[in-house]
């Protein structure tokens, strides 16, 4: 399980690297005035920018909890067997869960 | 640099021989062994053999003794004590590095895999090279170095607790299990020392008679050589004497920080 998690990192963390040039286009578009803030809101809010979003939303707090993961085991805690485990399975739910959290809020305030 | 594919002539061919269990053999289980002959000149291939497990030992050494005296005299491979302490046996069992001596035939649900070390060149069958990594061993310069003389009229004596701190290290029995399952070592082993040599340079750092902790730090503080680990654990999972290699290596880090604050 471990060496899945930790390819996982990776992973998630090339997924964020590509996910900053979507933002830096949609801040381009903001730039840009209306009309193009219009045209890329419709491109993230299409069904396949949509799965991306959410795909992102993942990435992003998978990559969070496994980066504390890390930060304890460079300070020395958390090498043993069960506490890899208990935190391996931390991070995996516990991403898979706020991203069920961040998205049922998006979509109870959404307009 | 990470390779994912074998290159051509180490690629494995499908077409290896079979061996029949011998007639009426009721508990039958199938091993499949890599073999590679370097004298043939041919690829790698996978020979299948069915054994009679009625008349086998319960562990992996004992199904390849057994083949080795019975059915094909060519199958080579490494062993020696036959009880875990000599890491001899050390070869990639159903997908995961361990000691064939020590490892149950039971523990293997479905057809036995058996591969040598990853990521070595290969000798012959189950005998990998393990040149470099006996070469990176030595180059932590394992064994006590001092500074100031002995006592005139006793050895280097230390506390019991001090001894607690080199016991687990020093049960590291050199099979190298741990760094051929390691993946950083896969890409990197000409420059990264990988976790057998780390956890020893480790049992020798924290050891109390020892005098040469900052020049072991200062050997170790490189890009590759140490800051290779990247925490994935796979050494910890394959050590067959239960050790913790990751931990060692995150406590080195940690002593590298350390002194520079």
């Amino acid at each position: 399980m471990g060496n899945s998690l930790s390819i996982l990192h990776r992973l998630t963390g090339v997924a964020l690297a590509l996910g900053l040039l979507a933002l830096g286009f949609w801040l381009v578009s903001l730039a840009g005035g209306e009309q193009s803030y219009v045209a890329a809101t419709k491109v993230f809010a299409s069904p396949v920018g949509f799965l991306f979003l959410v795909g992102w939303t993942f990435a992003f707090l998978y990559h969070l909890l496994n980066g504390v993961r890390h930060l304890f085991w460079d300070a020395g805690y958390g090498y043993e067997r069960t506490q890899r485990h208990v935190s391996g399975w931390f991070a995996v739910l516990g991403a898979l869960g706020l991203t069920l959290c961040v998205w049922a809020l998006i979509w109870h305030f959404a307009p | 640099m990470a390779e994912f594919s074998l290159p051509a002539n180490s690629k494995v061919r499908k077409d290896g021989r079979i061996f029949k269990a011998p007639a009426g053999a009721k508990n039958v289980r199938v091993f499949k062994i890599y073999r590679f002959d370097p004298d043939s000149g041919g690829n790698p291939r996978l020979d299948t053999y069915e054994v009679d497990m009625d008349a086998c030992g319960p562990m992996v050494l004992d199904a390849l003794i057994k083949i080795k005296n019975e059915v094909d005299s060519t199958l080579t491979f490494r062993r020696s004590c036959r009880e875990g302490i000599c890491g001899s046996c050390a070869m990639n069992i159903d997908g995961k590095n361990g000691l064939a001596c020590v490892s149950a035939c039971a523990d293997v649900k479905h057809d036995i895999k058996i591969y040598p070390l990853p990521h070595l060149p290969v000798i012959k069958d189950l005998i990998p090279d393990l040149t470099n990594f006996y070469a990176q061993y030595a180059s932590i310069k394992p064994w006590l170095q001092t500074r100031t003389a002995a006592p005139p009229d006793r050895e280097r004596l230390q506390s019991k607790e001090d001894q607690e701190k080199v016991d687990r290290p020093s049960a590291c029995i050199l099979c190298a299990c741990c760094s051929t399952g390691c993946p950083s070592y896969w890409w990197n082993s000409d420059r990264y020392l990988g976790p057998a040599a780390l956890l020893a340079a480790y049992r020798w750092i924290v050891d109390s008679r020892d005098e040469a902790a900052g020049e072991r730090l200062d050997y170790l503080e490189d890009p590759f050589r140490l800051y290779r680990c990247h925490t994935i654990m796979n050494c910890t999972e394959a050590c067959p004497k239960d050790l913790n290699p990751a931990k060692a290596i995150g406590e080195i880090k940690q002593m590298m920080a350390h002194r520079r604050l």
